[in-house]
């Protein structure tokens, strides 16, 4: 793409660094800007800027917080005794989302995988590990909320070893057909297993 | 099923075609280099979603076009059983090779294979024999996945985690710091899924000798004593304390050197290795019974009989066992036929007097045309 000037070509290289963003999508923005008032753009920038400077990671869990320690851990209304580790930052979005969690977290930053040069010494958990050690068996249950990849069978299989001699329950998130989703349009892997590990069905209390 | 039209677009040195073929027989004569090997190779495509020739699907687009397309339509051998299929595969560099079934794309290419089997026979076949072990574990390894799905999930999963556990391995040497814990996770997935291709591939070694034996003594007219044996060093009943022992060995040498990765098949003819001790034509008739029984099993399986495509090899064999291969494929419930020959001469008498449906295509530079019989 051949640009009228340099200071377009420079914003546009910038913008299609964003992941999903490519260099039309990327035009298209910067002269969306260029539209707009300037204070917009420098409070954009603004905004970027102490987001940068500004963010912390929660000593505890490696939650995005404003603190040192997140909201999530500081807390009262949480229970404790239930840790749930995930890979990734979004996972916490998504699960609060649910609204059926009340637990903390433990955001792992990542999966196991040599391959692509991530060992278990790049990820936190030997965090986790001190973490549940340390709370005098506050720690009750750890459930494992990772893909259900090879990679996050490995992470799970990996963590479950590390803390099997510390007296928690180690549980991991059910896998199954989603809900409202039709059995004949499910995959064999997810079916096969569903059938596998069926749970009991109770009457609800009338 | 049969392949009833074929139709290239960029394919190799086709630039555009399309043939109807027959249920029965079909043959593709023409001079060396011609394309008659492409046409048997776009089939093979449409099976396995590879080439035979070249595993780089880019280098199979026509020389300055920018993307190849192939589609064949299967249709039921029984008249009004079912309807028919249309399979097509294109691919474009840059971009993910496209397999469609019925106009609808596959969520994993693995899902196709299997579907439209076929069984390939080529000049370079008796490689199998005596080229190392690697190629021995992928005929077999391919037919087994077209028989069985699972066993192709369950390679997928081992090939995964030993690259995984050999980068470790790797990243050991260039830190000189292992992760034991890690290791055991890598080498808990390993024995499991390595269990299972184990039970697989020896059950399909029995199951396959059966059907080979006999082809082998039909097709050499003899009554020599065949065997395929299985080596893997997983037979051992401590195996997995030997896998674990190993880990010094593996240590040093950054990979994994236990496993059904390095398993292996004897080929045996009286028992000795047919690799050292067979004469040519013992190879030739070793290595065409191997790929007729791969033939006989995937009827067995399947319940219909694949394709089988005879790649140039009347050059190879004598008059006997051209004439078995003739009774063969004169069985009434032998089903499709692809062969390409470089005299066309010799086809037109060799299959003249077979009572069966057939087309003779004459292969030129690239362009095809149907001639008499």
């Amino acid at each position: 793409m051949e640009f009228p000037s340099k200071l377009i070509e420079e914003a546009v290289e910038q913008f299609s660094q964003f992941p999903g963003i490519g260099k039309k999508t990327a035009l298209r923005l910067v002269l969306y800007l260029l539209k707009q008032e300037k204070e917009q753009t420098t409070s954009f920038t603004e905004a970027l800027n102490n987001l940068r400077q500004k963010i912390r990671y929660c000593v505890e869990c490696h939650n995005i917080s404003d603190t040192e320690v997140c909201s999530i851990c500081t807390s009262h209304r949480r229970d404790r005794s239930l840790i749930c580790v995930v890979e990734d930052i979004h996972d916490v979005l998504a699960i609060e989302n649910t609204s059926q969690y009340n637990g903390l977290y433990h955001v792992l930053g990542g999966i196991i995988s040599p391959m692509n040069g991530v060992g278990p010494d790049e990820l936190n958990i030997q965090t986790l590990v001190d973490r549940i050690a340390g709370k005098d068996g506050e720690v009750q249950e750890v459930i494992l909320a990772l893909s259900a990849t090879m990679e996050g069978d490995t992470t799970s299989f990996y963590i479950t070893r590390k803390v099997s001699d510390k007296g928690v329950k180690v549980s991991t998130i059910a896998r199954g057909i989603p809900f409202g989703g039709e059995l004949e349009y499910t995959d064999e892997i997810t079916l096969g297993r569903s059938i596998l590990t069926r749970v009991n069905y109770d009457l609800p209390a009338s | 099923m049969y392949l009833s039209n074929l139709h290239l677009e960029s394919f190799r040195n086709y630039q555009s075609l399309a043939i109807n073929c027959s249920r029965g027989i079909n043959c593709f004569v023409g001079k060396n280099g011609s394309g008659k090997t492409n046409l048997l190779d776009a089939i093979h495509y449409l099976s396995m979603t590879k080439g035979s020739l070249n595993s780089v699907d880019s280098q199979n687009i026509r020389k300055g076009d920018p993307l190849f397309f192939i589609k064949g339509e299967w249709k039921a051998a029984k008249k009004g059983a079912g309807k028919g299929e249309q399979v097509q595969v294109a691919f474009q560099p840059g971009q993910k090779k496209l397999i469609k079934v019925n106009q609808k794309e596959y969520e994993k290419l693995a899902d196709h294979i299997g579907r439209f089997p076929v069984v390939l026979i080529a000049p370079n076949d008796t490689d199998l024999i005596r080229e190392g072990s690697e190629g021995r574990r992928k005929f077999f390894d391919s037919i087994i996945s077209q028989l069985d799905a699972s066993y192709l999930e369950n390679l997928m999963v081992y090939h995964h985690y030993l690259k995984q556990r050999n980068s470790l391995m790797k990243q050991y040497g260039e830190t000189r710091r292992l992760d034991k814990t890690l290791l055991a996770v890598y080498d808990e997935h390993l024995m499991k899924s390595g269990q299972l291709i184990f039970d697989s591939r020896r059950g399909f070694t029995e199951k396959f000798e059966a059907l080979f034996s006999p082809r082998y003594q039909w097709l050499s007219g003899g009554a020599e004593q065949t065997k395929v044996v299985y080596v893997s060093e997983l037979s051992d009943a401590s195996w997995k304390e030997n896998f674990k022992k190993a880990i010094d060995k593996d240590m040093a040498l950054q990979r994994t050197t236990f496993g059904i990765h390095r398993d292996d098949f004897e080929f045996l003819l009286e028992e000795e290795p047919v690799k050292k001790f067979g004469s040519q034509g013992q190879q030739k008739s070793f290595v065409i019974a191997l790929k007729l029984a791969q033939f006989d099993i995937t009827s067995q399986v399947k319940g219909f009989a694949p394709i089988l495509l005879l790649d140039d090899i009347f050059d190879k064999l004598d008059d006997d066992r051209i004439k078995k291969l003739m009774e063969l494929v004169g069985e009434d419930d032998f089903g499709q036929l692809f062969v390409t020959d470089a005299r066309p001469e010799r086809t037109m008498t060799l299959f003249k007097g077979l009572k069966k449906d057939k087309k003779l295509f004459k292969v030129e530079e690239g362009k095809v045309e149907e001639i008499e019989f």
